[in-house]
């Protein structure tokens, strides 16, 4: 029970609905944006009345943008579809990857097997724009430039080593005699990784793909170099609003919304894993 | 005697091979079990006990040397291929699942039938007194209860060898003192056999048909209760065994006049006659410059106090401590330059400088070499 006087309750609930405004406030008027024409938008000084359209969604959903110099294509449902299919994608490869070796690296000490982990982390450290130019130049010659396959290859950059150094840590926690004492019990090494220390690490298998799910989402620098309009995610695909005759304001924070709307449902549905997996110590042996 | 169910033969463990930091963990360990034996491994931390149980059970390797469970090598196997049973001391209960479940998981996983997992566990349960939390997870049940639980996980198995690494360890002492005699009830009437790892005597004691007494990864002493504590095969087994433990003096040994004397140090005496002596003994003992005596407190005799004058001067000494345990007393004196400890079994009323007279017995000497270690002779005779 909370045996606070009054008044500090009061003060507690006046914090908290000022750091909730601050964070929801942009969400906030995104939305209301997404509703409004350019014109009610850019008006001075601004106002909450206007009479909500949803044109901004028709366009972005039908593809045709409406300006006074004319019609214009956008693709942003391709791009939408673009950072489904790259984000997906590259968590599931990372995810295969990463968490078969973060098992091996916590488990067996082997070798170097420190300086591995290390120089996987060390990919998260170097500026993306050094790695791209002679990355670029690579898949050109190689046939990789402007493909998923390329493009999901150079997300194992911003994947790999998030799955890799969150997993490690949950399977470091695991007491490996959990593991032996299933294994004497007549189990061999790999029905043992299935059943004991997957599970176990469930949370925080789950967590990390979620981190890794929105870096991957979010990230812009590799698609805009590496992927030509048909393939670019949300991220590169919103600079098509910027157009000759103006910026597209309504169309942007539409798109926002849109292209928000999935990574938010996903940390909403897996919110319990993401507490549960960051707070670490949910397995104690 | 029957062939031995387990053998271990050279045994060697490093860890950290080739580095600076290689630890011999241990070092040629040479052991073999009979069936339906029940064997402690006793030592203080860090002498290789467990290490030795871990590679019995494959989650170590062996450096060299062989392990040989039921005539088959085993050393190579992978741990699900050796029939091996183990309780761990860190529980390492599978927190996922209730404990009935984490002690049925074995015999699941073999198909075993559902009515027959069913009478086993409940057997179990009644066993270790865990019936009331058969249903808990493991997160939601106390240290003690979860050591159970382990130990039911390792008992219910029809293993060819069970290895139980520090058993009882978070029990309650009155618990403990049950389960003990329930667990080795158990073990006997199955005809199983089993290994323990432990640090605590009177558990080895109580338990064990035989102990292993290790130090420094070595094998000190492999042999029943009674003989460690009566036949210690060195100064480390001797003092290691026997609570308190034994009094230790360096002294030389002189034959004169049909007397066989120990001089120790500050001029105590301590004379026998010769023939208490076997005549191999007393020739032995001729050609040793300097021996270690060893006599265990509970052969100490204080001889009747009183003035200074009734106590012969050589076996005198002076009571620095005396500690009433509630069933027995510990009676503590300066002699012969160090520490001399009495187990009396009635409350005592010496008292901080009460001058005592201490008997020896011939039986109660235990004669070590002063430089080896090694055991010259336990009450007279060649060790």
């Amino acid at each position: 029970m909370d045996h606070a006087p009054i008044w500090e309750r009061w003060l507690r609930g006046v914090a908290l609905i000022l750091v909730v405004l601050f964070f929801m406030f942009p969400i906030f008027w995104i939305l209301v944006m997404s509703v409004q024409t350019n014109e009610t938008i850019l008006r001075s000084p601004p106002s909450m009345a206007f009479e909500p359209t949803l044109q901004n969604y028709q366009a972005l959903i039908t593809g045709k943008l409406e300006t006074q110099a004319g019609s214009l294509d956008i693709a942003f449902m391709q791009n939408l579809w673009n950072s489904v299919l790259l984000s997906v994608c590259s968590v599931a490869l990372a995810l295969v990857l990463g968490v078969p070796a973060a098992y091996a690296f916590a488990r067996h000490k082997f070798r170097g097997s420190e300086d591995i982990a290390f120089t996987l982390l060390s990919f998260r450290f170097a500026p993306p724009l050094l790695v791209l130019l002679p990355l670029t130049l690579y898949f050109q010659d190689i046939g990789l430039a402007d493909t998923y396959v390329g493009l999901i290859w150079v997300y194992q950059l911003i994947c790999l080593p998030l799955i890799l150094w969150i997993v490690r840590g949950y399977f470091e926690d695991i007491s490996p005699d959990i593991e032996h004492a299933y294994r004497i019990a007549g189990h061999s090494w790999l029905s043992t990784f299935r059943r004991i220390a997957l599970p176990l690490a469930g949370p925080g298998i789950a967590a990390a793909g979620l981190l890794a799910f929105i870096f991957a989402w979010n990230n812009f620098i590799f698609a805009l170099v590496l992927a030509s309009a048909d393939k670019q995610p949300v991220t590169v695909g919103a600079l098509a609003f910027v157009t000759a005759s103006g910026i597209q304001y309504g169309q942007i924070a539409a798109a926002v919304v849109l292209s928000i709307a999935p990574t938010l449902a996903l940390a909403l549905y897996a919110q319990r894993y993401l507490v549960e997996g960051l707070s670490l110590g949910a397995v104690k042996g | 005697m029957s062939d031995p169910i387990l053998e271990l033969s050279a045994l060697n463990k490093f860890y950290n091979p080739g580095s600076r930091h290689q630890v011999h963990a241990v070092r040629d360990l040479n052991l073999a079990v009979e069936p339906g034996e029940i064997i402690a491994l006793l030592g203080s931390s860090g002498c290789g006990k467990t290490s030795t149980l871990r590679i019995i059970a494959g989650f170590e390797e062996a450096s060299r040397g062989a392990v040989r469970l039921k005539g088959r090598e085993i050393h190579k196997l992978a741990p699900a291929k050796r029939n091996v049973a183990m309780a761990f001391e860190g529980y390492s209960l599978y927190p996922p699942l209730t404990v009935r479940d984490n002690i049925a998981l074995a015999l699941k996983s073999r198909r075993a039938a559902r009515e027959e997992v069913e009478k086993r566990v409940a057997e179990i349960a009644h066993l270790l007194e865990i019936e009331d939390i058969l249903n808990r997870y493991p997160s939601s049940i106390s240290g003690g209860q979860q050591q159970r639980a382990s130990l039911g996980r390792a008992l219910i198995r029809d293993a060819d060898i069970h290895l139980l690494d520090e058993p009882m360890g978070q029990l309650e002492p009155q618990l403990r003192a049950l389960l003990r005699g329930r667990i080795k009830h158990f073990i006997k009437e199955r005809g199983l056999t089993a290994i323990l790892v432990t640090h605590d005597q009177t558990e080895a004691n109580a338990l064990a048909d035989r102990i292993a007494v290790m130090e420094d990864g070595e094998l000190q002493q492999f042999d029943a209760p009674d003989q460690l504590r009566e036949r210690p095969a060195n100064l480390f087994t001797g003092a290691f065994i026997g609570e308190p433990p034994m009094n230790l003096f360096t002294a030389q040994a002189r034959a004169e006049g049909g007397a066989l004397s120990f001089s120790l140090a500050e001029g105590v005496t301590l004379s026998y006659a010769e023939d208490a002596f076997s005549p191999e003994l007393r020739a032995l003992l001729n050609q040793q410059s300097a021996v270690t005596l060893g006599i265990r407190p509970h052969a100490v005799r204080i001889a009747q106090n009183g003035a200074e004058n009734d106590v012969p001067e050589g076996a005198r000494a002076e009571v620095y401590a005396n500690q009433w345990l509630g069933d027995q007393s510990h009676v503590a004196a300066r002699f012969a330059g160090g520490s001399i400890v009495s187990v009396e079994h009635d409350r005592t009323r010496y008292a901080k400088g009460d001058v005592i007279g201490v008997e020896i017995g011939v039986d109660d000497l235990h004669i070590f070499d002063a430089n080896s270690g090694v055991a010259i002779s336990h009450g007279g005779v060649v060790a």
